[in-house]
């Protein structure tokens, strides 16, 4: 009788490699096809249709809601090789710029994130082709370096798809030389720009990390960057952001809206809050540094002589005189400054109904915007009656205490 | 009619071969015309007791034949031949047949009970022939029947019960088989032949008895028969006794509780005292029962349920009494066991119960060993030695690491010493022992392992030097080296205690794999083999200039091969051999250094050189593809990416000969997945080959002969060509599409209550969405809009698995990922699909909660592009 057949091989040298070969080459295929078609789904984004803002500023009228603007398809790898102003006028159109909080939102706690903003200098990062261009807000370059982001830099994975880029907002914070990432925006060719910012913090979370970008400076990556924590906006997550230790000189508090998607220029999804103890730069200072005594407004000239805040559509502060324009040789499109004088501000049915401008002159050449509405009504505010973090940390609980009358009801 | 065929029959067995080929055209041609004539000619040829001897057997053959074969269609083909032939016809040759059962020429009446139970196999189940069990119980109950007719109706009733299904027979048949069998088992028949036909019977008609198992006066009556038989003067009778006892150990293990002891007996006396058949088969019976506890222990479940069947701790209570038993058999080894692998003796057979009790019970097992190990394995005999050795090294899986690890470190300098004994069995064994040692309790990765720096080098200064000993111990020592390097593999900064002995490693492998005096092929495949897994686990960033040295020397062995003399085909399966293990290593060693950017130029540097290799060696064949040639050829597809297409015009005719091989369907498999590699390697430049791929992928599909676990890996290279050529994958739309529909379909009819069909279920399906995938990824920019009428199916199959609890991980991922491809690729058109779609988010939901983060980030982002679609506008 035969050995059963289960048990022949029991003293023999069990060792076959060939399955083991089968399975493996398996297993690589099996993760080559994964491979292939994440990047697959990744890099159909790599043609970003962002909408082009180049709006006139003729077109602002408030006519029906969300005009469709013709959408101009926008590439990034493209963009990345311009040079000079070109490439300056393209990145400056690129970043999502927070409003200022005036008021507080509704729903803050459950519809909302909450983090300390870094103090520093808010830039682009794009890395693309093996090198990393980080660029200020208004386009110009900041810094051209080597990192461990996808192709950020020659000597990295080479296997790498050549299509392969990310673009991350971040703030550059001088004293550690480190860029705090504060949200990101395309990572290895897929486009977040129509995520939601919970999507987008996750991606960030899980993502950075692993490409070795948090890691110390080295040759071949020349910046540290960071995540920074984000919080619920409830009363703990607020608190933590506000008062909780940070590895950053802290500038205020940002809050997004955990809905809101990536959007180039001013939105109300994002904000911007900052009191004296979160803040050294509450109040706005002049170039010396100095807190003038009149709070300055920097404001667009348009053709008609009105002056306009960057929002689109743009608020009305006012108009000059023909006369005053030819008289300076102002022109259309020109940024001016301007102080709010005795007069102030005044409101009707909670909109600017005029102010009290006096003219200063141009402003430092390196503005590329002027003032939103919600800086200039944020700055206004501090100096008179702020918002302040007892009346956001009231509002949570507010909220709160009506979430448990309804439950006791 | 029935023709006069002997003397055909007896000069096709003519050793003169004109005269055999005439013979065999004329009984072809018969066969062909005249089919029912023929059969008919070959039972009344079997029949006829004036017949020679010669032609009657071949005739039996030729009817067996003629109504069985092992491949399933050629089975069913020869089942509806028989079915279609003249009632009067076959009536005729049953007759016949279960006439030649009471002939006194033994070899007649034996082969007409394989050829009625292979009539009785197509008619029972058939509800035909249902004279055939009370004519053959008449047999037997009819008191003037020969010993030689009741002895041919046994083996026919035990032949039937083999070949049908307990369900194709009332119970009152059943019980009348058992009784005439049990009957004829008893110690009042005294004809020897008639009690061994009926205990053979009863082996086949065990399965049949459940109904009596379950009914205690039956069951004690039936378990006291065996018990007898088990101790009955002939041998034959003894062991197949014993068989049966084996066969209720598995069958009836829950109602064996009041035998025990009595078996125990019976099996501690035959082993103790009995000739090696019946002991062996002892042995079996304990192996068995440990077998259904391990099981029992595999699945345990809550012991809520009662429907599970009982453990009644056999081997725990035997334990005191069956570890010294087993020991005692170790003791009784073959001179030659080692020289060859056929052997099966007592202590091989006690050696392997010890290893499944040591597994049952572990570490009970140890205490009751080790003074049996501790005792022999000084002693001047080399089987006490040897003995010792193998009981330590069978109870080496099973007992806790805690228990084990403080004798395997204090023995193991001994086991090393061991490895320089006299005797050539304890070093085969002893080595054998070391690599279950580094298999079992060599685990760098997980923090444990009785390897430390301090004894690697004299560990591997034994193994190096006993790799040099007999072909049987080298073998052994492979195997030790093989599990040594399979621990650091994945080890982190462990891995790199290898490295300073890589190249002594490697260098002895190769010299042993070159050795000529193990007689066969078998030493130097277990040397590339070891060669292949010392590659794959060493730390490439110390060694890759090892290895890289390694690559031009076996390349050059892999030449030799080509101008090997060939004469005899014995030199051809030598040929073939060599070739598979060098194409191994080649490919192992090509995976390897692509694996890494640094080293992967290595490759592509001799990549031309490695290619032509290749093709040389599918040249060496002229009908099927190599198999290991065809794996590494996807390896180096893989390593050269697009600087692939030179190669692929002369590939592309051993890649088809791979994709229609339907025979060795491994090969097929494989040629499959390659064709994947070759997508990614060369995107859209494999356009032109893909005509041809296309057409037969779509053949292999459609083909019944084809097995089946090949298709889903067909679906899966579907999604990978579309991915590769993107829109012009929309020629194949028309034909892929609905065998991907279909094969949707064969899924939501599978019965999944057979483990293996979920599992091929959950194959199928995963491979099925990884085709759709790619196809709408690939269309994704240009030809969308081909998919949209697709697009519901797809959703009603997304939601057929999604509301599926069977599907594995894998085919959840696959769904998820579908999901988003299909908002990816569709973008705002699926607002109108998705409308009523509750499954999607309660799938994506899931997902989403899930702890696997490559699933939630699946689900994140396929999450994320239904968000796009939906808010997207148009």
């Amino acid at each position: 009788m035969a050995p059963h057949d289960l048990r022949r091989p029991f003293k023999r040298a069990a060792i076959s490699d060939q399955q083991r070969r089968r399975e493996l080459s398996l297993q690589r295929q099996a993760q080559n096809r994964r491979d292939a078609q994440h990047q697959a789904r990744f890099l159909a984004h790599t043609i970003l249709s962002l909408q082009n803002d180049s709006t006139e500023p003729e077109q602002e009228l408030e006519s029906a809601p969300q005009v469709e603007q013709q959408a101009q398809d926008f590439d990034v790898r493209q963009a990345a090789r311009l040079r000079g102003p070109e490439a300056r006028r393209c990145f400056a159109k690129q970043l999502m710029l927070p409003e200022w909080m005036i008021d507080v939102p509704e729903r803050l706690n459950t519809d909302w994130y909450v983090c300390a903003r870094p103090a520093g200098k808010r830039c682009f990062v794009v890395s693309s082709n093996g090198t990393t261009v980080s660029r200020l807000r208004n386009g110009s370059m900041l810094h051209r370096f080597p990192s461990a982001l996808p192709n950020g830099a020659r000597t990295n994975n080479s296997s790498r798809s050549g299509q392969s880029y990310c673009i991350l907002d971040c703030i550059f914070h001088e004293p550690d030389q480190t860029y705090y990432v504060i949200d990101m925006v395309c990572w290895a060719g897929m486009s977040l720009y129509e995520c939601t910012a919970e999507f987008r913090f996750f991606w960030l979370n899980s993502k950075l990390v692993e490409t070795g970008a948090c890691n110390d400076p080295s040759p071949y990556h020349r910046y540290r960057f960071m995540t920074i924590l984000i919080y619920n906006c409830d009363q703990e997550g607020l608190t933590a952001a506000y008062a909780g230790p940070a590895p950053y000189v802290k500038d205020g508090l940002l809050f997004y809206n955990k809905h809101a998607h990536y959007q180039p220029g001013n939105t109300p999804l994002v904000l911007v809050w900052k009191d004296e103890s979160c803040s050294q730069y509450v109040i706005d200072t002049d170039s010396k540094g100095q807190i003038p005594d009149q709070q300055q407004v920097v404001l667009e000239l348009l053709d008609d002589g009105r002056l306009a805040t960057s929002d689109d559509p743009s608020i009305i502060f006012g108009c000059l005189e023909q006369d005053f324009i030819q008289k300076t040789e102002l022109q259309a499109g020109n940024l001016l400054r301007f102080a709010i004088s005795e007069g102030g501000l005044c409101f009707a049915d909670g909109k600017l109904e005029r102010a009290d401008l006096h003219y200063l002159g141009k402003p430092n050449r390196a503005r590329a915007f002027a003032d939103s509405y919600s800086k200039v009504i944020f700055q206004y505010t501090a100096r008179h009656s702020p918002l302040r973090i007892e009346h956001l940390l009231a509002s949570i609980n507010s909220v709160n205490e009506e979430e448990n009358t309804d439950m006791v009801g | 009619m029935a023709l006069e065929i002997t003397q055909y029959l007896l000069s096709a067995q003519s050793p003169d071969a004109k005269v055999r080929t005439e013979a065999e055209t004329i009984l072809r041609q018969f066969q062909e015309q005249n089919l029912p004539g023929f059969l008919l000619s070959l039972s009344v040829e079997l029949s006829n007791d004036g017949k020679p001897t010669e032609s009657r057997r071949l005739a039996g053959i030729v009817l067996k034949n003629s109504l069985d074969a092992k491949e399933t269609e050629r089975k069913e083909q020869l089942l509806q031949q028989w079915v279609a032939i003249d009632l009067s016809f076959k009536s005729q040759i049953k007759a016949s047949l279960l006439n030649t059962l009471s002939s006194s020429v033994r070899e007649a009446s034996h082969t007409a009970s394989q050829v009625v139970a292979k009539i009785a196999s197509i008619e029972i189940p058939r509800k035909e022939w249902l004279e055939l069990v009370p004519s053959l119980l008449a047999n037997m109950t009819q008191p003037d029947r020969p010993p030689s007719l009741k002895q041919a109706t046994l083996e026919t009733l035990g032949y039937v019960c083999e070949e049908i299904s307990h369900e194709d027979l009332v119970q009152d048949e059943v019980n009348a088989v058992l009784t005439a069998v049990v009957q004829g088992m008893n110690v009042s028949e005294l004809n020897p032949e008639v009690r061994l036909a009926a205990t053979k019977a009863l082996y086949n008609a065990l399965d049949f008895a459940r109904t009596n198992f379950d009914n205690e006066m039956e069951r004690n009556y039936i378990m006291k028969v065996i018990c007898d038989a088990a101790l009955a003067k002939e041998i034959e009778i003894r062991q197949a006794a014993f068989e049966c006892l084996v066969s209720i150990a598995s069958t009836y293990y829950e109602v064996l509780e009041p035998y025990m002891q009595r078996i125990f007996e019976l099996t501690s006396n035959a082993v103790r005292g009995d000739e090696d058949a019946v002991a062996l088969q002892a042995v079996e019976f304990w192996s068995s029962i440990c077998d259904e506890e391990l099981e029992m222990q595999d699945y345990e479940v809550p012991q809520s349920g009662d429907s599970s069947p009982p453990h009644s701790q056999f081997i725990q209570k035997a334990l005191p009494t069956l570890v010294p038993l087993l020991l005692e058999t170790l003791l009784k080894q073959d001179e030659d066991q080692d020289q060859d692998d056929g052997i099966w003796n007592l202590a091989m057979a006690g050696g392997t119960c010890l290893g499944l009790v040591a597994r049952t019970v572990g570490d009970a097992v140890v205490t009751l060993v080790m003074p049996f190990v501790e005792t022999n394995i000084s002693k001047t005999d080399w089987r006490s030695r040897e003995a010792a050795t193998y009981a330590f090294g069978s109870i080496l899986e099973g007992p806790s690491i805690e228990k084990l690890s403080p004798m395997v470190n204090a023995g193991l300098e001994f086991l090393l010493n061991a490895m320089s004994d006299v005797n050539s069995h304890v070093k085969d064994t002893t080595a054998w022992t070391l690599s279950r040692i580094f298999e079992l309790l060599h685990s760098p990765a997980t923090g444990f392992s009785v390897i430390t720096p301090a004894n690697l080098q004299r560990i591997l200064g034994v193994l190096l030097e006993s790799i040099k000993d007999a072909p049987h111990v080298a073998e052994k020592v492979c195997g030790a080296i093989y599990f040594l390097a399979q621990g650091y593999e994945d080890a982190g900064p462990s891995s790199s205690l290898l490295t300073p002995y890589l190249t002594d490693i490697l260098n002895s492998l190769i010299t042993t794999a070159e050795r000529t005096d193990g007689g066969d092929s078998k030493l130097s495949s277990s040397a590339y083999d070891t060669l292949n897994e010392v590659v794959r686990c060493t730390n490439l960033s110390e060694t890759s200039q090892i290895i890289a040295k390694l690559l031009p020397a076996i390349m050059s062995k892999l030449e030799q091969t080509l101008s090997l003399q060939i004469v005899s085909s014995d030199d051809r399966e030598k040929q073939g051999d060599l070739q598979a293990s060098l194409c191994g290593v080649l490919q192992v060693i090509i995976q390897k250094l692509s694996s890494a950017d640094e080293t992967k130029p290595i490759i592509l540097q001799v990549a031309d050189q490695i290619m032509l290799l290749f093709l040389n060696v599918f040249a060496c064949r002229s009908s099927t593809v190599h198999e290991e040639a065809m794996l590494a050829f996807g390896a180096l597809a893989y390593a050269t990416g697009p600087g692939f297409e030179k190669y692929m015009q002369e590939f592309y005719k051993y890649l088809e000969m791979g994709l229609h091989n339907f025979e060795e369907y491994q090969v097929c498999a494989i040629s499959v997945g390659v064709v994947g590699d070759i997508c990614r390697a060369l995107d859209d430049k494999v356009l032109p080959y893909c005509d041809g791929i296309m057409t037969h992928l779509l053949k292999d599909l459609s083909s019944s002969e084809l097995h089946r676990s090949v298709k889903p890996p067909i679906f899966s290279c579907f999604g990978d060509i579309a991915l590769a050529i993107g829109e012009h994958f929309d020629k194949y739309i028309a034909y892929a599409l609905p065998m991907m529909q279909s094969a949707s379909e064969v899924c939501a009819q599978m019965d999944y209550s057979d483990e293996e069909m979920i599992d091929y279920g959950n194959q199928l399906r995963r491979s099925i969405f990884e085709a759709y995938s790619g196809i709408l990824q690939g269309f994704k920019n240009s030809k969308v809009e081909l998919m949209l009428p697709h697009a519901p199916h797809l959703l009603q199959f997304i939601e057929l698995v999604a509301k599926d609890e069977q599907r594995d991980e894998g085919v959840t991922k696959a769904a998820v990922a579908v999901l988003g491809d299909l908002a990816d690729a569709l973008g705002s058109n699926i607002k109108t699909l998705f409308e009523n779609c509750k499954f999607c988010t309660l799938l994506l939901r899931e997902c989403l909660q899930s702890d696997d983060e490559q699933l939630k980030e699946t689900a994140t982002w396929a999450q994320g592009m239904i968000g796009r679609a939906f808010s997207a506008s148009g």
